[in-house]
């Protein structure tokens, strides 16, 4: 198979492309919440914020292992958005160490060893830990095309002394250029890239968003609800897309409620619910530990999450309390 | 990688949709384009004509015709362009509300004539003038950029009437000249000696000027020729990648830090490249006439903005489309008045605020109807974010 464009420069030789070593290592990971990872790339600790008197997130300590797709779910207002904000330089964790005041459990979290405790978003993204946001951020009044383009790094025409001498930039535009248009195709985007973005669909702007940010090059990408207004014959492959980004060496981290999706693609899943980490593990073991279920249905219930039997209302000696709640 | 990514790619790249959609898109292009070209070529034979009947007949109509051509080309138009050119930098590329404009201009224009009184050369006076606009540009935006919009604006305004009182104070009449100002005799000297234009008076059609003296075709030159180079220049800047990072600040800050960018540092730039150019339209605004620190408040801001919202926001031509637009449609107004209704109903000082008046209701009309301006793109403004 010919080489595709958008493997980024980063790429390794990803140990877990191999499923069976994907296997061995979550094999070799206990299932508890906040447990060890071999080789983690995002570690955080002490992680809280609370708005107003109300806990949002309360996370002791979470790692998360580099080069595996890990899944993040919860119901809702978990938490799991403020969560990759806190991470990425968004918000603030109330406990954060301020200049003055260093609290006796400070906020610490890092990302490839690297503390980013005071670090700014903008400089976080530059780390290579790349995020989409759960409510869209396309920029509206500019096409398709030049949403891609802001995602290119390191662009000498950006600087204010060079960009008005285009020849110091106009080779690296058009290799970004290749780079976006085979992005765009793969997200059924390549139709529209003259069109602003603010007259695409919901659905499109979320694929927009998802594409942008692959156009940084991320060594992580933290994706909140990718799929969410997407139609099935475009996630699926889209979930390709991203098993092969993972096998090409980039940490997927995602947040998402559809279960089939979760079970489908993750190889770790971590959840959240009232602010804290509840439990990890695969995606089986997770679905059928009752802590978790009890927190998504409430008690008393005994099927597993994202079951297909959930799908099929043929065999259901019990009603999901979702159709119909006893 | 799997075989669904391999299906997704090949498929798309030709797609029989790709032909139609950008033939739609280059015809939604062209359209706009010519919408852009008639409604200059409308403005310019407006003015042609105008120019014919002024210079072939005579008569009271003729005598406004020309007074409005000379007030298009007035040196002072021009200087008001290159602050709406700087304006157009920050609002219209990137959204910063800039609601002090003629602050900037007026930082400028102390700037340049207090260094020139203090036989500072011309070229060092007017980079004095610059940095004087560009430190401003730089105290105002530290505390605010970082905040939201809406901080610039009330900073912006206030920062700009402050340095207005402060140039009126009575105890600084040695440095300022206080209320009184600086006459530009004092100031424009090493301006009009660097003239090649020589002595005596061209006339050119309805224009009839001293070749250099203190307001004459040298200034006159000068200033467009400024305008144009700002022109060149904003083109360069908005068409490069950095100028894309200013329209995606303006769009989502938040979506642009996500991606890496330094939003704070690109915004700064813009501030103080927009600030500057301000200056640079203080500094020809009083080289013909004087600094007055009145004739620089917030009635000239507004000005600005009206030109630029006249024009068209984020365009390259539309900010001196707009000023030009603004200021002769003006004395059109006031002639015409002056010329139709009897002088018991309205004088000439009330027919000068009458026009003021015809200028609010024809930006309201404007804001209404066709709030892009002249050459704006309609769609860029359709999706408010
Ligand atoms: N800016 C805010 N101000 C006040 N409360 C907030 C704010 N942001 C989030 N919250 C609260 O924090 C909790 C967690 O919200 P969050 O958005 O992280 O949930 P979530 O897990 O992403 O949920 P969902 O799956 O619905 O997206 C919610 O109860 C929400 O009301
Ligand atoms: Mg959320």
């Amino acid at each position: 198979m010919p080489e595709s464009i958008t493997r980024s420069p980063n790429a390794v030789d990803n140990p877990y492309a191999d499923p069976a070593a994907r296997r061995a290592l979550t094999d070799g990971i206990a299932a508890e919440p906040g447990v060890a990872k071999p080789d983690p790339i995002l570690v955080v600790d002490n992680i809280v914020r609370k708005f107003g008197g109300m806990t949002a997130v309360d996370v002791d300590h979470l790692e998360v292992q580099k080069g595996i797709i890990t899944a993040l779910i919860g119901p809702n207002g978990a938490g799991k958005t403020t969560f990759f904000n806190l991470i990425t330089g968004f918000d603030r964790p109330t406990s954060a160490p301020t200049r003055f005041k260093r609290p006796e459990n400070a906020a610490t979290w890092s990302f490839e060893g690297s503390e980013l405790g005071s670090t700014s978003a903008s400089n976080v993204a530059r780390a290579g830990m790349v995020r989409t946001f759960q409510l869209t951020k396309s920029l509206n009044r500019m096409t398709v095309m030049e949403n891609m383009m802001l995602g290119a790094r390191e662009q000498s025409g950006e600087n204010l002394l060079t960009c008005w001498l285009r020849p110091t930039w106009a080779k690296e535009e058009r290799e970004a250029e290749a780079k976006a248009k085979e992005l765009l195709a793969r997200f059924k985007l390549l139709r529209k890239k003259d069109d602003y973005a603010g007259s695409l669909s919901g659905g499109q702007r979320k694929l927009l968003e998802m594409a942008r940010a692959l156009m940084t090059d991320p060594t992580m990408i933290m994706l909140d609800e990718p799929m969410a207004g997407v139609n099935p014959a475009l996630t699926q492959s889209l979930l390709g897309h991203i098993q092969s980004l993972r096998d090409e060496g980039t940490t997927v981290l995602f947040v998402e409620h559809d279960m089939h999706m979760v079970r489908h693609i993750s190889d770790w899943v971590v959840v959240m619910a009232e602010g804290r980490v509840i439990a990890e593990g695969r995606a089986e073991v997770v679905m059928s530990d009752p802590a978790v279920i009890d927190a998504y249905l409430g008690a008393h219930h005994d099927t597993d999450l994202g079951d297909e039997t959930l799908q099929e209302d043929t065999v259901a000696p019990q009603p999901t309390s979702e159709e119909n709640p006893t | 990688m799997t075989n669904v990514t391999e299906n997704a790619t090949e498929p798309d790249f030709q797609d029989d949709g790709l032909e139609a959609d950008h033939t739609e898109i280059a015809e939604e292009r062209a359209r706009r384009q010519r919408r852009a070209l008639i409604a200059t070529a409308a403005v310019v034979i407006g003015f042609a004509v105008m120019w014919i009947v002024a210079t072939t007949m005579s008569g009271t109509i003729p005598s406004i015709f020309a007074s409005v051509l000379r007030s298009a080309i007035e040196p002072q138009t021009a200087a008001v362009a290159i602050a709406v050119i700087g304006l157009n930098i920050h609002f219209g590329f990137t959204g910063l509300l800039n609601i002090g404009q003629a602050g900037f201009m007026l930082l400028g224009a102390y700037g340049f004539a207090i260094a020139i009184t203090r036989d500072v050369p011309l070229l060092f006076a007017v980079l004095i003038g610059l940095a004087a606009a560009s430190a401003f540009a730089l105290l105002l935006g530290l505390p605010t950029l970082k905040l939201r919009g809406d901080y610039l604006a009330i900073v912006t305004i206030s920062a700009a009437e402050i340095i207005r009182y402060v140039g009126r104070l009575s105890q600084l009449t040695p440095v300022t000249g206080g209320s009184q100002g600086l006459p530009g005799s004092q100031y424009r000297d090493p301006f009009v000696n660097l003239s090649f234009f020589g002595d005596g008076t061209t006339t050119i059609g309805p224009f009839s000027y001293q070749n250099t003296g203190v307001n004459g075709w040298w200034i006159r030159f000068v200033a467009w020729l400024l305008v144009g180079i700002c022109c060149v220049l904003v083109y360069f800047l908005v068409r490069s990648p950095w100028g894309r990072l200013l329209r995606g600040i303006r769009e989502d800050e938040e979506a642009m830090r996500s991606l890496g960018k330094n939003v704070f540092a690109v915004k700064m730039q813009a501030l103080v490249i927009g600030g500057a150019l301000g200056a640079l339209g203080g500094i020809m605004y009083v080289l013909p006439s004087s600094v007055q620190a009145d004739s620089m408040g917030r009635t000239l801001t507004f000005f600005i903005w009206t030109a630029l919202l006249l024009g068209g926001a984020a365009t390259i031509f539309g900010p001196v489309l707009g000023t030009i637009l603004f200021f002769s449609v003006r004395i059109l107004i006031r002639g015409i008045t002056g010329a139709v209704v009897p002088p018991e109903i309205l004088n000439t000082q009330q027919s000068d605020q009458f026009s003021w008046v015809v200028v609010g209701v024809i930006l309201m009309l404007l804001v209404i109807f066709r709030p892009q301006g002249i050459l704006g793109n309609k769609r860029e403004l359709q999706f408010n974010a």
